[in-house]
Formats: C-alpha cells, structure tokens, sequence
C-alpha cells in the first residue's frame, strides 16, 4: 500500500492530463469525421470511432500495467525490447501484408499491428540505454557512431517496408543528441542543407549553383585571404555544388513519380488538384472553411462527405479545423507544445541519464510527428503518411504513442533514483 | 562536467517548437480566418446545384383556340460512377440502341466525367419512358429528367411561331442566363418573345458526397427556387383564317398577310410553301432542318416579311396620293392613254381615253400613272428634280414602303425605295430625270416591298391615312385583354384625298380588273398587280381590304412567278376576306380552283 502511495505521488498529473485531453479531443474528432445518423451509438464497433474507444481502454489498461510495472525493467532490458523490434520489423518483410502500398502490417484476425509504431519507443529506450552507459564522450567518433547504427537499423528496416514517413521519424533523435552534446553547428549545418536542397528543386540547379558562387566570393573579402582560408572556402564551395548538383540528380532519378509530383505540388510547381494536390487542397479547403469558430460539432461538411482523405487517420486535422474553427486548431496546438515543453522540463529533472535521454527521444518523436502531421494538413509540408499522436485513429499508433509517454511518466516517479 | 551548459540546450528546443507551434497558428489563421476562397470551394465541393427546367408559355390565337402547347420528354440521364453490372443487351433493347451505341455513348460520358451526369439519349417519347421506368432500378447510374418540349396541334403558322432549340455556345458566351442544355426560341414569337415564353429556372440545392451521391437537400430546400412556367401568349392571328390561307396557298409559292386595320393586328401571316411545325421539334428536328434547307423552294424561308417583290400596279394608287397631296393631281385631271401603243410605257389593258384617276386605278392605267409621276417629280414646287423626289421618297416612306415597320416578329426586311444618291450613283450625279425613273411610276424599277408592307399599305387606305405597326401579339398573360400598345403611324397625305383612290379601288372590285371576284354582300376595294420579275414569269399581287366603309380586314396576297394578278393573287384575296367577313365560302368553284391549283 505504501508503495502504491508512493507511485501515485510521484505520477506527473500534468503530463497524463495532457495525454488525457488529446486522446478525448481526438476521439471526439474522430467521431465527427464519421459520424453517420444510422450509427450514433459510440459504442458501435462497426465503425471506426467505436473501435478507437476500444483502442483508448485498452490503452489507459496498458498505461495502468506499465506505471505498476518495476522502473528497472525497462532500463535492464532496453537492448531486449529494442532487439525484438528489430526481429518484428524483418518479420513483417517475410510474412506482412500490405497496406496501402506499405508491406508494414501484421494481420491477426480482423485487427492489424504495425511493428513501426512500437520500434519508436524501443529505439528510445536503446538510445538511453546507450548514453547512460560508461565512457559517453561525444567528441569521440565511437559515441556518435553507434546511436547512428540504433537509428539507422530501425529506419533502414521500415525503409524497406516502403513506410518512408515512419523511417524519417528517427532523423528526430538528432535532437537527443543535440541535447547530449553534439554541435549545434551539425543542426545549422542541417538547416543550410535543407535551404539549398529546398532551393535547388524550386528555382533549379544553375541559380542555385550561382548563388552560392556568388555568396564565396563575397566571404572571400571579409575572411583573411591566407592559403588554408582559401583552400577550406574552395572546398566548402566544391562541397556545395556538388550537393546542389545531386539534390537535382537525385530528384529526376531515384524518386517515383507520385514522390515527384507531392514535392512539386508543395512547392507550388506544379498545381495538380485532382491528383497529388487533391489530398492537400481538399485538406485546406475543410480546414478553411471552418473560419474562426468552425461550423460546429457534427456539421462539417468537407469531412464527413468523405471529400477528405484518410480523414480519421492521417488527416484528422482537418476535423478540428473544420468543425472547430481557428480557435480548435489553436487549443489543439497549444496542448501539442505544452506536453513537448513539459516532457523537456520533466526530463531535465531526471537525475540518471537514462531518463534523461528517454524524455528527449520521446519529445523527438512526438515533435516530429506533430511537426509534419499538421503542416502536411495545413499544405506547408509535403503529404507524407504520418498519424497525429493521440489523435488519429489506430490501434497500433495510440497503444505505440501511449507505451512510449507512459514509460517516461514511470521512469519520472522515480527520478530521484539513479536507476 | 559540461552538462550544465548542455542542460540549457533545453531552452533553444522549447525555442524551437514554440517556433513551430507559432507558425502553424499564423498559417491556420490566414487559411481560416483571412481567406475566404476555401469557403466557397468547401460550398462548390458539397452543394449540387439541379436545375428545375419550366415548362415554356403556351401560345393561343386570338379567340383562345390553342396554337402551341408542350409535350412531356424525358431525357435519360447517366452518372458513370455508379454504372455497375447490369443487363446491358435488355437496356439496349428497350432503348432501341445498339450495343456499340450503347459503349459509345458511356464512354463519352466518362470521358466529360465519372461524377457528373450526362445526358445518354435526349428526349425520350412517353411510349418509351413507360417501358423504362419499370425497370430503371435494374440500371443503377442511370435516371430521367423530364423536359418538355412544343407541340403544335395543327400544321399551321409555322414561319410566325418559329422554333425552339438547344442554345449553343455562342449564347450561353453572350448571354449568363443559359447554361449548357437549355432551350431557346430560334426563330419567329418563339425568339421575339422568348423572355416571356421561357419561364423561370428553378433551382434544387442538394448536397453531395465526395462521389457525388445526393445526401439530401441543403438547409431543408430554404435556398431552392421552383421552376416558374412561361407566360401564355395570345396571339392576334386567326387560326381558322391562317388554316384557311394555308390552304388555298397550298402548291403555290407566295405569301399572304392580312391585317386588322383599326389595330394594326395581323390576321393570318403566311408564307408558301410551309412546313408542319412539328417537324423541328426534338430529336428529328437535325434531321428535318437539314431536309428543309435543302429544299429548293425554301420553305424555311418567311416570305411574308423577308420576300421582297416590285409591288407593281399595288402602287399606282401611292403615287396617285402624292399627285393628290402636291396639288400636281385632282379629281378632274384627265391623260390621254393611248391604248397599247403609248409610251414610254404602253397601257396594258383597252379602256376609255382620256381618263380620269378614277378609272386609272380601276383600269390601272399605265400612261395615266406615268403622267402623274413625271408632274410629281417635275411640277411638285419643292425645286429642283431631285428635291422633288425627294419629297416624293417622303410620303411614300410615310406609308410604311422602304423601311422595316417595327412589328414584334425579328428579321424583318425594309423593302426599298430608293434614294436620290443610289440613282445619283447609278447615272451620275443630275444625269437622271423622270425619264430615267419612270418605272417607279407604276411600282417597277427599284421598289422593292415584302407582302407585310404591301398588307399595311392597305391598311393605310383602309384607314384614310394612318396605320398601326402591324404585330402578332396582342396580349400575354393570362388575359386576352390587350396589354400592348402600338405607335401609330399617320401618313404625310391628308384624309381627303384617300377618298379619292379608295372610291377607285372601289370600282376596281365592281367595275375593273377584280369584277369576276367580288365576294357577294361584301364592298371588297382592291388593286391587283403584275410585277414583272427580271428572274422569272410575272408575280401575281392583290391588295385589298373590306369593307369600304369601316373596313375589318386589309390583306395583301403574292403568288411568285404565276403571272396576271387577277388569275391567282385576286381570287385568294377575296376567298380570304370572304372566309374573315363571313365566316364561310359560298363561292365553292373559285375555292376549289384555289385549293388545287398549282403553280410550281
């Protein structure tokens, strides 16, 4: 009993309040953008608000059982669970099925599992257990190397599921290791790639090219015109071009053609609004439509008469906005970057590194999918396949998001331990 | 150990999603708040806008007997997304199409869209409907819309009641009103009152799925309009004395327009050869237009209006009124004819000489005509030759020659009297004289006037001086009362001297050319005439109204190319002011004659 007391005490109520909210604000979404008068009762498992309710039990079942579970486990067999992942991800390329073009499903009966979603918090906890190992020097190329293989194995696995949105995820953990010490230069060094790859698919190549030209010999007037300067601004610029060159290389050779058009939509090249465009335009209609105070709960048109795709999954978003309004979309995104900044709080007063690290990873993800989920509905973000967590409907996606939340709100109760 | 300074990394990730979290906030409010195109594409995505097509007015003649009414069609629509599994070779069979049609036409229609419907086969009949509509649930995808088309319960009046058909392009461009798949009237009251006719557009706000399913009516039907039928229009026609004209014309090419003269109302308004009406309706109408374009007697053609014919004799009894009104002619005047020798322009028939205008006109004397012409243009005191005939232009205009007279059917043509500058550019400048125009003097030459003129023209006499644009409908509406108001026209002559050739177109009827038909009890005037035709054999005129004193009915007859007036134009006249006055023919003889004769 005493112990029970204990646990309760050091629970973060802020964090499962947040969890809480989104997860109800999502359901309630979720029912609105299916809702249909023939089945108004929640509880009707035939359609996909019914079966989220089930998945929301279930969820706060499993939540439950992981805060009465021994925090040490989760540290012991970090490697473990990251390991049997990785054997449920090669297992879903031998024996999946394939859904919507992505061989990332296990199917048991009528339910389907997807492995992806639960590597998130496995790789999490491999990368905690990773920094509160021994010898952690980020300086030296053995502690950036092997979180580098943690990430990679993972996302090379979904790679080769064709779920490119759910590999890109785990670019995310570049924060964690911002956190951990790695120079911000590499996250500048991220940025500048990002401007001229963004660039060169917008403008082309040649202007690009003398730009950056144009930008080296400027700098060769501020720095001191020594021998080594020169050679490093020479080589930086030869860096540069050859990069900008393959950006372009890359994109007429290695994309699919629907990859192709979903980036030149975004960019505004192309306007394509019956094929790649419709999802996102369709998605900004609904979203714009619902103006200031949205049209009410039930009333929104775009979505209900399925002219939104995927709109109780991926693009949920569109729900909010439509039936919300601006002040829907704005609470919704408030309650986002509170949970985000009260994880970064809440992970900075652990006092072993494993809590420390788990709590970024988890804000990494979340982060990331927040990030690309609502700009994708929102047309500043290519459409890439992503679910918004807590909120989009899906068994394996609100179970995976509840695991990875959970395991930090336990390992918080006892952050006075050391672990 | 670094990891203080590390810990305040904690601050630049706050940074960034506060970062993010702001700029998606900017973004959601300029989508939701500032811009308003995504709430009107969000109504465009979900609102289906179904036209409700009115009936068109329905059309009665001037005792309410009915000309035009509509007829229930159907079109048979197809949605290609909903087209599924079906028995295609029974729907093929009920429709009496093909099987290749039946491709042809789905995958035209999936080539303009899968969500939209499109029309498969226009205007099916009410036979075939009935064998469709049992069994249409068997064809999902597929549904009628009714539509109504004209139908006309006699053969009659074709030229003036026009015909209606799909808009085209070109005026749903100029006109926002059409939109694909509307009628519009083409031609006669159909065009010139299709604003009355047409009725109003209603309009069935549905909503629709992302499939185009109808999920239900908008707001509960509050935005939808009913269609509004057309206005009825009543007409000043005729019908049995159209019927009547239509049938003595029969064989024969030519016109007849005859006119209330105390109205300007027009009676009957023909044009031969005709068509039945009921052949440019619907599905056949392509098909039959092309037929009748390409028949060489033109009977698409309204030569009641568009025919342009010298007048001939029809206009001695105008330059007589000018004479009159010049003081260049009165009553004691007297020209020596001298019989089929005289010049410059011979007399046609033997009779007393010299003559009075009286007898002029009833023997339609041609040197008599001359003379009287050459002291308009030489003695009328208004100077030179030319100010003369300028002045001569001027009456004759004044009685509705030469110029379009404004009735409410379109395409009318002005006829001609022609101008001192177009024989100034013919002979020169001053290089022409009376002699030069003496054709003029007996309705030859230049004049040109559509059987519609030469009608109002009688009109003129009838009424001593004055006429009202002559005009078909006389009210719209659900009364007879008249609603419509028509200028009317006086003429430059004064009242006095229409006596004068009225008293002899009077002894035309009793004594001269038109003796042999003076419709028993009734004081018919007239003047026939035989207008030479430099393309062909003489056109056969008659002008005339009754009765003299208060005259009912002035009408105008042309039968092309049949020679002597009095042979097929004179006889018609006069059956048809018969039929008016009377109400029925005792002369059986002549109307048989008329009935049967042919004349091309």
């Amino acid at each position: 009993m005493r112990d029970r007391k204990e646990i309760s005490g050091n629970i973060d109520w802020t964090l499962v309040f947040l969890y809480l909210a989104l997860v109800i604000i999502g359901w309630i979404n979720i029912y609105g953008a299916v809702y249909n008068e023939d089945h108004s009762s929640i509880l009707d498992i035939s359609q996909s608000y019914g079966r989220q309710l089930i998945w929301i039990v279930t969820s706060l079942f499993i939540g439950l059982v992981i805060i009465l579970t021994d925090a040490r486990f989760f540290s012991t067999f970090a490697y473990l669970i990251y390991g049997s992942t990785l054997l449920l991800l090669v297992g879903v390329l031998l024996f999946g099925n394939t859904v919507s073009g992505s061989k990332s499903w296990f199917h048991i009966g009528s339910f389907g599992l997807q492995p992806a979603e639960f590597a998130k918090f496995a790789t999490a906890l491999a990368m905690a257990k990773f920094f509160s190992s021994q010898h952690i020097n980020i300086k030296e190329f053995r502690t950036r190397f092997i979180p580098l293989i943690i990430l990679g194995v993972p996302a090379v696995l979904i790679l080769l599921q064709n779920d490119t949105g759910s590999a890109l995820v785990y670019s995310a953990f570049v924060l964690v290791l911002y956190r951990m010490g790695l120079s911000g230069n590499y996250l500048l060094f991220g940025v500048f790639v990002a401007v001229l790859a963004i660039s060169t698919l917008m403008v082309g190549q040649y202007y690009v090219m003398g730009f950056v030209g144009a930008l080296a010999i400027v700098l060769l007037f501020f720095i001191k015109r020594n021998r080594s300067n020169i050679l490093n601004l020479a080589g930086l610029l030869l860096l540069a071009l050859g990069f900008i060159f393959s950006v372009e290389y890359a994109f007429d050779h290695f994309l699919g053609d629907h990859q192709k058009t979903r980036i030149n939509v975004l960019l505004g090249k192309e306007l394509d609004l019956k094929g790649a465009g419709y999802n996102v335009n369709q998605s900004k209609i609904a979203i714009g439509s619902g103006g200031f105070l949205g049209k009410g709960f039930l009333q929104g048109t775009q979505t209900k008469y399925n002219f939104v795709p995927e709109q109780s999954t991926d693009f949920i978003f569109c729900t909010v906005g439509e039936e919300w309004g601006f002040i829907g979309t704005t609470v919704v995104i408030v309650l986002f970057i509170l949970l985000l900044a009260r994880i970064i709080n809440v992970a900075e007063r652990q006092r072993s590194p494993f809590g420390l690290v788990y709590g970024y990873g988890v804000a990494s993800v979340l982060f990331f999918h927040f990030t690309i989920n609502i700009g994708m509905t929102i047309g500043l973000v290519p459409v890439i396949g992503i679910p918004l967590p807590f909120f989009s409907y899906g068994g394996s996606s609100l179970w995976a998001f509840t695991i990875l939340l959970f395991i930090f709100i336990k390992l918080d109760t006892k952050r006075a331990s050391l672990l | 150990m670094a990891s203080k300074t590390l810990a305040s990394r904690r601050q630049s990730l706050i940074a960034i999603f506060l970062v993010v979290g702001f700029v998606f906030i900017i973004r959601l409010f300029y989508l939701q708040v500032i811009d308003e195109s995504y709430k009107n594409s969000a109504q465009n995505n979900v609102l289906r806008y179904v036209t409700q097509y009115p009936a068109r007015g329905l059309i009665y003649d001037r005792n309410g007997q009915l000309l035009v009414y509509n007829e229930a069609v159907y079109d048979l629509m197809v949605m290609p997304s909903q087209v599924t599994q079906m028995d295609t070779a029974e729907f093929c069979r009920l429709l009496d199409i093909s099987l290749e049609g039946f491709r042809e036409r789905l995958k035209k229609a999936k080539e303009y869209s899968r969500f939209k419907p499109s029309m498969f086969e226009k205007q099916l009949s009410k036979e075939t409907y009935g064998f469709l509509e049992e069994k249409l649930y068997r064809y999902p995808g597929f549904y009628v819309q009714p539509r109504t088309l004209r139908k006309y319960p006699k053969p009659i009046a074709s030229h003036l009641l026009g015909y209606v058909g799909e808009v085209n392009q070109q005026i749903i461009d100029k006109n926002p009103y059409y939109k694909s798949g509307d009628y519009i009237g083409i031609s006669g009251i159909e065009k010139s009152y299709e604003e009355l006719l047409r009725g109003i557009k209603g309009i069935k706000v549905r909503m629709v799925d992302v499939h185009n399913r109808e999920v239900g009516s908008y707001q509960d039907g509050l935005l939808d309009t009913i269609a509004v039928m057309g206005k009825d229009l009543y007409l000043t026609i005729d019908a049995e004395l159209q019927e009547y004209g239509e049938l003595l014309m029969q064989g024969k090419m030519g016109s007849v327009v005859a006119i209330e003269p105390s109205t300007g109302e027009i009676l009957a308004f023909l044009s031969s050869p005709g068509y039945d009406p009921n052949l440019l309706v619907g599905r056949v109408r392509g098909k039959n237009f092309k037929f009748l374009s390409e028949d060489p007697v033109k009977p698409l053609l309204n030569r009641a209006m568009m025919g342009q014919y010298p007048p001939g004799s029809t206009f001695k009894m105008v330059n007589d009124l000018v004479g009159l009104e010049e003081g260049v002619l009165n009553t004691k005047t007297r020209y020596s004819c001298q019989g089929t020798g005289s010049s410059p322009i011979r007399c046609t028939h033997s009779h007393q000489s010299p003559l009075d205008v009286y007898v002029a006109i009833e023997q339609s004397c041609n040197p008599f005509h001359w003379n009287v012409y050459r002291s308009i243009l030489s003695s009328s005191g208004h100077g030179s030759l030319r100010e003369n005939y300028n002045n001569w232009r001027r009456h004759v205009m004044s009685m509705g020659f030469g110029k379009k007279l404004g009735t409410d059917l379109g395409n009318e043509l002005s006829g001609s009297i022609p101008s001192a500058e177009k024989y100034d550019a013919i002979y020169g400048k001053g290089r022409w004289n009376a002699m030069t125009v003496r054709s003029l003097s007996i309705g030859q030459g230049e004049i040109l006037a559509t059987p519609l003129q030469i009608a109002n023209s009688a009109a003129v006499m009838a009424n001593r001086g004055f006429y009202y644009v002559p005009h078909v409908v006389r009210a719209s509406g659900d009364s007879l009362i008249r609603s419509i108001n028509y200028e009317k026209v006086t003429s430059t002559i004064k009242p006095q001297h229409y006596e004068v050739v009225v008293e002899g177109m009077r002894q035309v009827a009793t004594m001269g050319t038109a003796r042999w038909y003076q419709p028993e009890g009734i004081s018919m005037c007239g003047k026939t005439g035989t207008a030479e035709n430099p393309h062909g054999d003489d056109h056969s005129l008659f002008m005339a109204f009754a009765p003299a004193e208060k005259p009912v009915i002035a009408i105008a007859v042309v039968v092309e190319n049949s020679g002597f007036g009095s042979t097929w134009a004179l006889p018609i006249a006069s059956l048809m002011i018969e039929k008016y006055i009377n109400r029925e023919v005792k002369r059986k003889d002549v109307e048989e004659r008329m009935i049967n004769g042919k004349t091309y």
